[in-house]
């Protein structure tokens, strides 16, 4: 057996309610550590820093899974869909800090989306996650079909674009991380693109 | 600097506690008197509890060390602050040099408990140690002609890694109006807590206005000198428009990013609540008259 084959057998013994349940543990571990101090002295800022950019690199994991098989021949395929839930877990989480602990005034949350362009983009991405976590079951492919299915859950396309944006907008200055996280999700975005493939002689006939 | 220099002054001795609890006492009284002014004054005072050291000195922007808040405890240390001197330059009668050693024993160290607003909406108070810039210019003889101050960093990026990125124009400058540099509430801050200057706060000695955002208050300055021209500003240049020169601490007007009505006290933990910003840090009374028939909305006036 070749290395890739050795791994995908591995992964796929990986069960995935271990998935969910240690990525479903990592916000209440953050929360403990925010709770006691473990965050510095201004938690509520750290803890919504930190999930923001927890659901950035989900994300990123995510849209990796298909260059990364066709590289390497390791599938991550079969926790894709777990770790596309844990993305908008962390997202959702993300959010409620923002509104509970941070902004703590719903009338000026409401003020902030429709103000700032990058709680605009942010809330759009939200907004956006919500029909693609819905859906992420088999009962909804077989109601789709696989096609629309799919089509829908190319959004993810956008979202993580538009998510990397409102990472990048919430800096004072251009700031190298997040400029690497757009970099990144457009590289793996690039290789979606489907190229016109040059006919081979054989294809010419 | 750590141990050449122990301020005796505790924070006690510098701001007696019963008059400091008097005022207090005095301001709740006040509190009756709806003078929504007044309510807001006895407001102000009421919170003037400093913050802890651990607080002060482990969230931080001090981009030379990077932008994270937690950078600048991480990476302050390699700073080297001694020698240190300050070359006073321009339109002064007597230009020269003040080493460290002259600035301590030439002015008077008094302790100043100051609200500190970060312009990305938090907040802090912070007993500083330090003199009034304006003592520093009146021996450095600033000429009429002079209208504003500038201030300069130290530029070392081998001891400050921030500064071998681009992410702001090296080295850091600020600027003042000269009335504003003049003002009382203006001072040179050479400590926190009666201990000299920690690194990462700006050691060994920095500019703190208290009635403007934070990245007013330039950190470890080598070069102050008197302009007959408004000088740049780093943060003015990195974003015109998003910050301007004067700063002045202002709830009506919005950073585009966030609303600067409200702020959050750091110390507070996890369920702090943001409290209302004050015109002028709460320092309107005395500073409100430097800019008078300025529209303190107009995006030139920022």
């Amino acid at each position: 057996m070749t290395f890739s084959q050795r791994a995908n057998v591995g992964l796929r013994k990986v069960p995935s309610w271990l998935v969910y349940l240690v990525g479903g543990a990592i916000p209440f571990w953050s929360l403990y550590l925010a709770a006691t101090g473990g965050m510095g002295v201004e938690p509520i800022n750290a803890l919504e820093r930190e999930l923001g950019e927890l659901a950035i690199l989900t994300l990123v994991i995510v849209l990796a899974v298909t260059p990364f098989r066709r590289l390497t021949g390791i599938s991550l395929v079969m926790h894709r869909r777990a770790l596309g839930l844990l993305s908008f877990f962390y997202v959702l989480c993300h959010l409620l800090v923002w509104l509970v602990l941070d902004v703590q005034d719903l009338g000026r949350v409401w003020a902030d989306i429709l103000k700032r362009p990058y709680i605009t983009i942010g809330m759009a991405a939200f907004i956006l996650l919500l029909p693609v976590a819905a859906t992420s079951n088999n009962w909804s492919i077989r109601k789709l079909g696989p096609v629309r299915w799919r089509r829908l859950h190319q959004l993810t396309y956008v979202i993580s674009v538009l998510g990397v944006a409102h990472y990048v907008m919430v800096q004072k200055v251009w700031e190298a991380k997040p400029l690497a996280y757009l970099v990144i999700i457009l590289v793996l975005l690039a290789t979606r693109i489907e190229l016109p493939r040059r006919l081979s002689p054989a294809e010419k006939g | 600097m750590a141990r050449r220099w122990t301020n005796d002054l505790t924070r006690s001795d510098a701001t007696p506690r019963s008059v400091y609890m008097n005022r207090r006492q005095l301001m709740a009284g006040l509190g009756g008197a709806s003078l929504l002014g007044v309510a807001g004054r006895a407001h102000a005072q009421e919170e003037l509890e400093p913050n802890s050291l651990e607080e002060i000195t482990s969230y931080n922007n001090f981009y030379e060390f990077g932008t994270s808040k937690t950078d600048p405890k991480k990476y302050a240390d390699q700073l080297t602050t001694e020698p240190w001197s300050i070359e006073v330059d321009g339109l002064v009668d007597n230009p020269g040099r003040f080493s460290m050693e002259d600035i301590l024993s030439q002015f008077d160290i008094e302790e100043r408990i100051y609200r500190m607003r970060c312009v990305e909406a938090w907040s802090m108070v912070i007993p500083w140690n330090g003199f009034e810039l304006a003592d520093l210019l009146s021996v450095a003889g600033v000429q009429d002609e002079a209208k504003f101050v500038a201030f300069q960093t130290l530029m070392r990026p081998e001891e400050m890694p921030g500064q071998q990125y681009p992410i702001l124009e090296w080295p850091y400058v600020e600027g003042l109006r000269m009335d504003e540099a003049m003002h009382p509430l203006t001072i040179m801050a050479t400590g926190i807590y009666g201990e000299p200057m920690p690194n990462q706060n700006g050691a060994p000695i920095r500019l703190v206005v208290p009635w403007k955002y934070g990245f007013k208050g330039i950190k470890s300055i080598v070069r102050i000198t008197a302009l007959a021209e408004q000088p740049p500003t780093t943060w003015a240049l990195a974003a015109p428009g998003v910050y301007g020169f004067y700063a002045n601490v202002n709830p009506n007007v919005d950073h585009p990013n966030w609303s600067q009505a409200t702020e959050r006290r750091v110390g507070g933990g996890l369920f702090s609540k943001r409290r209302d910003t004050l015109m002028f840090n709460g320092y309107e009374d005395e500073v409100a008259s430097l800019y008078e028939g300025m529209d303190l909305t107009a995006t030139e006036n920022i």
